[in-house]
């Protein structure tokens, strides 16, 4: 009989294998649901995996794998220094929705004024919109104790409903002959963040996750308070003897994750959306949960990780348009990827022995 | 042979025999060729300094470890326990030297969660009050374990060990956080199974206990076997020399001309931020420059909430805590530490390490303020690297390097790793809740040592510890916290023990008479 053994020290080599492990075996049953679903799998998993990076189309879609790789990177960064603090900031979706309509506001309020610092105090909204948001669920959960996860996930409703009210109403372009949805920022230079190299898909929010990535591995690994947020995660009472006060622990991460949230939402708004609509946001916030543990909450894991979940996104598109898979296939392509991550994680803490004489 | 010989000079019927096991981890081996037995109902030491690799080789008995090679016997069979419920349902039990209970669950749930079958919880908890009362460890089943002294936590093992009836009952340093007067109960309940036919195999580093209380004894030292004695016909110093192969030396004391007061504390009370705690009452006492204040008590009368009123874990009015002059009372750690105070908790898995993270990590745990490690908000981890070092090398941890997980070492080569950490940031007020906790003879000496040096250079030490030898070993004046209340703190010279019985007064359970057998 095979039974878990938790080993002594954490293995160095699942730590670095179960995601590629864990890509594969997605990919394995992935493909046999797609066969099940009469789909030719190899051809399913050529179009989602290689076609966006070397097939016909890639000059094409390599720049649409940077446009939605951005996000996740920027998003999930900010998710995984909560997550090593043990802060369960679930409500990425919300503050990314909040980020765009703070940053979004600032820009229409002086539409048609043309400055170059319109763009730059854009960000600052944007950045402080999903900071706002954030700390709605840090101080309940400083003050009252409660819940992040709930608080925040909760308030991803809530912010779905203004994004409904801000593109019915308050945002609402007003020469748009009546449809829902605000201005569009293409045709308001000063406040649009176009792409910085035609057909890379590079804009200033692929700038922003990779410069990100960079400082937050220094944080991690050389800050004080990267070492703090490590530390509080795996030993809270040792934080506090060391000197963290879980109240600043808690606000400074929900803060950074809901700022670098919300600067994904502005980015975005203000870029590939183009303007604030019903349907502006597509889930990046909760992909991002995912590409954060994909990455193995390793800053520089979440950029590679990223680039992967973009390429599911973009290559799943394909997929659907050209092989006529369904949209909730690919969900439950990314969904698996994450639940064969977790599954296959327990070899980083634990190996399989062959127990002898047990019956 | 199928028999040991007993110091009587009888033969018991042969219950466990262990031949040339071994036991290599990264680095290290922990177990050489490790051969001994042990007879049905003998007690049974283990000795052997910190790292010796006890604890790895009655791991390997329960089942939790495999060995790498070697055989063990149980009762004339082969015997290879692949897990612990496989050596619980062979008669073989364990009381481990840290717990292995969930803070979450009550009493009665936690050892239920041991047991092949549980009974039902309103029987469970019957048993349990049973046994309890009959070896006389008072415990509430319905209490939750995470607000549990130490000591209670203790009495939760060993009674989730005597409910299964066990042939072979293994004790990793059970008494580290016994009263004398607990320990005295336990040596009798000990006693009692021996008799019944049970056998203890018995890690301790109380060579007095073991002089009491066991029939034989294996030395091991570096993971071998290097000798085997009859305790009771040996001294403690005979065979702690035997556990390190050298001859040891007595702290000895310099005298240090009294200062003025480096550390006061007036009229301090606070509310226990651990549930079922015990809430500090009007505790006032100073320390001078060069003076080491004993704290005595029972373990669970704010011995942990004065570490943390200290440490500034717990804060306070400002005036209630003084460094020299500086009112500290409602400063955080890393300001005290910076005020020139530094403090020692003693649960070292959680509290005063990360288990998890390397002896670096954890050196820079503490001491990144008075050791200028941090820069610019940047930790040098070079500089924090060498100084892991310098404590590894002052303090003779024995571990592969500095850059393993805290978790690997053994218990009390983590214990002098910490102390190390303390001790060595020149610090003008040091506070140290069990300095010696599972620390072997010659290593206890040790750390007594350098405290002692401390207070020779000038600092003021407050030591909190169960053990009165130790107490009236280093320090200069003597109080006792009972309840929450501190008493007025006498010189320690000329203390009879009359005195301090008298000074105990309330304090229930901690006997005068401290030496046990
Ligand atoms: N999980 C582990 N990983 C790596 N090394 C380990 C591990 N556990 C123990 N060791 C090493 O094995 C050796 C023996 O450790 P062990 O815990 O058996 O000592 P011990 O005799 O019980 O000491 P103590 O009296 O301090 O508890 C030590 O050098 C220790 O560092
Ligand atoms: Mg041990």
């Amino acid at each position: 009989m095979l039974r878990l053994e938790k080993r002594p020290s954490p293995s160095r080599f699942w730590l670095y294998a179960t995601p590629p492990v864990a890509v594969l075996l997605t990919m394995v049953v992935g493909g046999i649901l797609f066969a099940t679903m009469g789909k030719n799998p190899f051809e399913v998993i050529r179009t989602i995996f290689w076609d966006p990076v070397f097939g016909e189309f890639a000059f094409y879609l390599r720049g649409q794998l940077l446009v939605k790789a951005g996000p996740l990177i920027l998003i999930a960064i900010g998710l995984a220094l909560g997550f090593r603090a043990g802060i369960w900031n679930i409500g990425a979706e919300g503050q990314y929705i909040m980020g765009a309509i703070f940053g979004a506001s600032v820009g229409l309020a002086v539409f048609p004024t043309e400055s170059r610092l319109i763009f730059p105090v854009m960000v600052v909204a944007g950045a402080f919109g999903g900071w706002v948001w954030a700390m709605i669920p840090a101080i309940l959960k400083t003050r009252f104790n409660t819940n992040e996860i709930l608080v925040s996930l909760m308030l991803v409703y809530v912010a779905e409903t203004i994004l409904a009210k801000a593109s019915t109403g308050f945002l609402k372009n007003p020469e748009g002959m009546g449809f829902p949805g605000s201005r569009n920022f293409s045709s308001y230079p000063a406040a649009a963040n176009p792409e910085l190299i035609a057909g890379s898909g590079l804009h200033w929010g692929g700038v922003a996750a990779l410069v990100t990535g960079v400082l937050a591995y220094i944080l991690l690994t050389r800050h004080q308070a990267g070492f703090q947020i490590k530390l509080a995660g795996q030993a809270p009472r040792a934080a506090r003897f060391h000197g963290v006060s879980p109240t600043r622990l808690v606000v400074m991460c929900m803060g950074i994750s809901g700022a670098l949230a919300g600067l994904a939402g502005l980015f975005e708004v203000t870029g590939p959306a183009g303007q604030i609509s019903i349907d502006f946001n597509t889930g990046y916030g909760f992909t991002a949960i995912i590409v954060a543990f994909l990455g193995r909450l390793n800053p520089l894991g979440i950029v590679l990780a990223g680039f992967l979940m973009a390429l599911t996104y973009v290559g799943g598109e394909m997929a659907s348009t050209n092989l006529g898979l369904p949209d909730a296939a690919i969900q439950v392509f990314q969904g698996m990827l994450l639940f064969f991550l977790l599954a296959v994680d327990v070899l980083t803490n634990y190996r399989f022995r062959l127990a002898v004489g047990a019956h | 042979m199928t028999g040991t010989e007993t110091h009587g000079g009888g033969v018991r019927p042969e219950l466990l025999r262990i031949e040339g096991i071994t036991k290599a981890y990264p680095g290290v081996v922990a177990n050489s060729d490790v051969s001994f037995a042990i007879g049905e109902g003998e007690i049974h030491a283990l000795l052997g300094e910190n790292g010796a690799g006890k604890s790895t080789m009655v791991k390997m008995i329960y089942g939790l470890i495999r060995p790498d090679s070697g055989q063990m016997t149980l009762r004339g069979a082969a015997y290879q326990p692949g897990k612990p419920a496989e050596a619980r349902r062979l008669g073989v039990a364990m009381v481990f030297q840290h717990f292995s209970l969930f803070e979450a669950l009550n009493v009665a749930e936690n050892v239920a969660l041991g047991m092949e079958n549980p009974p039902q919880m309103r029987e469970l908890s019957a048993r349990i009050r049973a046994v309890s009362e009959e070896y006389g460890l008072p415990l509430d089943p319905s209490r939750m374990v995470g607000d549990l002294s130490a000591g209670e936590r203790q009495r939760v093992e060993i009674i989730r060990c005597l409910l299964q009836d066990p042939k072979l009952l293994i004790m990793d340093e059970p008494t580290s956080v016994l009263t004398p007067q607990e320990v005295e109960i336990l040596f009798k309940t000990l006693r009692q199974l021996s008799s019944e036919g049970t056998a203890i195999l018995y890690i301790s580093h109380k060579l007095e206990e073991i002089r009491s209380l066991c029939d034989a004894a294996t030395i091991l030292r570096r993971g071998k076997v290097v000798a085997t004695c009859t305790p009771r016909e040996r001294t403690a110093r005979e065979m702690a020399e035997l556990m390190v192969g050298a001859t040891l030396k007595t702290p000895e004391r310099r005298v240090a001309e009294k200062g003025e007061v480096a550390l006061g504390v007036s009229d301090l009370s606070a509310a226990s931020p651990i549930p079922f705690g015990t809430s500090l009452k009007g505790i006032s006492f100073t320390v001078a420059k060069g003076e080491v204040l004993g704290i005595a008590g029972v373990a669970g009368n704010g011995q942990d909430e004065l570490l943390l009123a200290l440490s500034g874990e717990l804060k306070a009015a400002p005036d209630k805590v003084r460094v020299a002059s500086h009112a500290v009372g409602d400063l955080g750690p890393v300001e005290r530490r910076k005020a020139g105070l530094v403090a020692a908790p003693e649960d070292r898995y959680g509290h005063a390490a990360a288990p998890d993270m390397s002896l670096v990590e954890n050196a820079f745990l503490t001491a990144g303020v008075r050791k200028g490690l941090v820069r610019n908000g940047f930790v040098d981890w070079a500089e924090t690297r060498r100084f892991a070092e310098e404590i590894i090398a002052a303090y003779d941890v024995r571990t592969p390097g500095p850059d393993v997980a805290a978790r690997a070492l053994s218990g009390g080569n983590l214990q002098k790793f910490l102390m190390g950490r303390e001790l060595m940031q020149g610090a003008s007020v040091i506070v140290i809740n069990q300095p010696t906790w599972g620390v072997d003879a010659a290593a206890a000496a040790s750390i007594r040592q350098s405290i002692l040096d401390r207070a020779g250079e000038g600092a003021a030490v407050v030591v909190i510890s169960q053990d009165l030898d130790e107490l009236l070993e280093v320090s200069d004046s003597f109080a006792v916290l009972n309840e929450g209340r501190l008493t007025k703190p006498r010189p320690t010279e000329g203390l009879t023990m009359d005195q301090i019985g008298l000074m105990m007064g309330g304090a229930h359970g901690m006997e005068v008479a401290h030496h046990v057998g």
